[in-house]
């Protein structure tokens, strides 16, 4: 299979203005591959680097050494992004349009004809059932709403590959199986889905391959049965791979 | 283009929707009214003092909107964090520079057109006379000088994270340049070196803003500007205008997104 998201060697480092202070280094050396049509988990511990991973495929973070592309473009040139949906973890959308307008925005942003706009947003307001609320400011909105219309525009272009950080974060459990709904679904339409996680059940559930992140290093990558060899499932896994050490109170 | 046209959208609905415009056109209505119904000073020539107050009013107004609605643009977008998934779609900072600056000119026309149209209501129905033409030119010379404005806001608003700075100092700047522009050059002769070269310098270098100023051209029905200065003044306030553009897009393009 072809990959479509490819990291070499990518190092990113955080210098501080302060000379006092030593350089961060967020990702050491991440050699990642992810293949069309898979679903990849991407896991670690918090400051493990998956943000800075997705920062610098998204073109917001310089990486400091290596090389980053998406369907073999640099991710430098904003056209990498042509293909590509993005969910942020909280919602960062402008507040005082609506939903619908919100969506028209970005699909003028990727040059969809007028049509096709109306088209796809009618679709994906159905998807996420926001039809109802299509003409109320987002303002108004509750949070699971918000991470609906999220959603919604990163599905917009009709992306290949859709990278989501922690796409299920702060939702009730109807939320988070709706979202777990449409990733199958993505999936089961051949497309490709990049996402960061901390629910490790959610993720052994549904991704065809997993990387566990610890402090900037790619620890592991593979299929989950691969990952959880030696271990009961996927998180006693993952908490032996980032060396974790139960305290003896517990 | 699509993209830059999309952004300049966004910046218009959130103008309309926000309270600003309404409030200084309002007051301006209000101030011009009463200022047109009493007659202070037993002018016969009132049309003239409500002309003069209506224009600056107007003037005041539209340099609050435009460097307001600039200043707060682009640490909204990072406060609020909408630029992560706009930076996210194929969208490189250079659009969204110059869709910001877009958005915030139309918006900013848009406005003018509402002031001077009232301006022109006004004054005609004590006058009876419609320059038109006039009105049009001290329109396009306001619009061409706000966008030069708004470009310069736009690069502050790059460098201060607080819009309030932002504003105060492009206002401060901008105030300084219409009132004293002219004169600087005249002040410059009267001082010792260094002072003199300094302010000859700064003279040659500014962006001369108050070439824009036609409010004396239609209070005392001084007939039109001759089109090549018009013409000239356009491509003057397009080279200042591109020149901060560039020096915004060049700050943004080494920012940190973070807040």
């Amino acid at each position: 299979m072809t990959a479509i998201l490819r990291t070499e060697k990518l190092r990113v480092e955080y210098r501080s203005r302060d000379l006092r202070q030593a350089t961060k280094v967020a990702l050491n050396g991440l050699d990642l591959e992810v293949r069309a049509g898979e679903v990849f988990g991407f896991l670690g511990p918090n400051g493990a680097g998956k943000t800075t991973t997705m920062n610098v495929l998204l073109g917001f973070v310089p990486l400091t050494s290596g090389s980053a592309s998406l369907f073999g473009i640099d991710v430098r040139q904003p056209i990498a992004r042509q293909r590509i949906g993005y969910l942020p973890e909280l919602t960062y959308y402008y507040k005082f349009l609506t939903a619908e307008e919100l969506l028209r925005f970005y699909a003028k942003i990727f040059g969809l004809a007028r049509a096709e706009a109306d088209k796809r947003i009618a679709e994906l307001l159905k998807l996420v059932e926001l039809e109802s609320a299509a003409k109320r400011p987002i303002k108004s909105y509750s949070k699971g709403m918000q991470q609906r219309v999220g959603l919604a525009q990163s599905l917009i272009n009709n992306p290949d590959l859709l990278i989501l950080d922690e796409p299920t974060s702060g939702l009730d459990p109807l939320g988070r199986m709706k979202v777990r709904e449409i990733i199958q679904r993505l999936k089961s339409e051949g497309k490709t889905v990049f996402f960061s996680s901390h629910e490790l059940g959610e993720v052994e559930a549904i991704c065809d391959r997993v990387a566990i992140l610890h402090q900037g290093e790619l620890k592991a990558v593979g299929t989950v049965a691969e990952v959880s060899v030696g271990s009961d499932n996927l998180e006693a896994a993952f908490l032996k791979i980032v060396g974790y050490q139960p305290s003896p109170l517990s | 283009m699509s993209k830059i046209f999309a952004l300049a959208g966004v910046v218009i609905k959130e103008l309309y929707r926000r309270k600003d415009f309404y409030v200084l056109f309002f007051l301006t209505a209000l101030l011009t009214l009463a200022a047109g119904a009493v007659n202070f000073f037993h002018d016969d020539k009132i049309v003239r003092y409500v002309k003069d107050i209506c224009l600056l009013l107007i003037w005041v107004s539209a340099l609050v909107i435009s460097v307001v609605t600039t200043a707060r643009q682009i640490p909204a977008e990072r406060e609020a964090r909408t630029i992560f998934p706009l930076l996210a779609k194929p969208v490189s900072r250079w659009h969204v520079i110059v869709g910001k600056f877009l958005g915030c000119w139309l918006a900013t026309g848009v406005a003018l057109v509402v002031f001077y149209f009232f301006f022109a209501v006004v004054t005609g129905s004590k006058e009876q006379i419609w320059p038109w033409g006039a009105y049009l030119e001290a329109v396009w010379m306001h619009w061409v000088m706000l966008a030069i404005v708004i470009a310069m806001a736009l690069l502050g608003s790059i460098f201060f994270a607080a819009p309030s700075s932002t504003s105060t100092i492009t206002l401060i700047v901008v105030g300084g340049i219409l009132l004293l522009g002219t004169h600087l050059n005249t002040i410059a002769l009267q001082q010792p070196q260094p002072m003199q070269s300094i302010l000859a310098t700064v003279y040659f270098i500014m962006p001369h803003l108050e070439w824009y100023d036609l409010r004396d051209f239609v209070v005392y029905d001084m007939g039109l500007v001759p089109v090549r200065a018009v013409a000239l003044a356009t491509l003057y306030g397009a080279v200042w205008t591109t020149i901060f553009l560039l020096l915004a897009w060049f700050g943004f393009r080494k920012k940190s997104l973070n807040t």
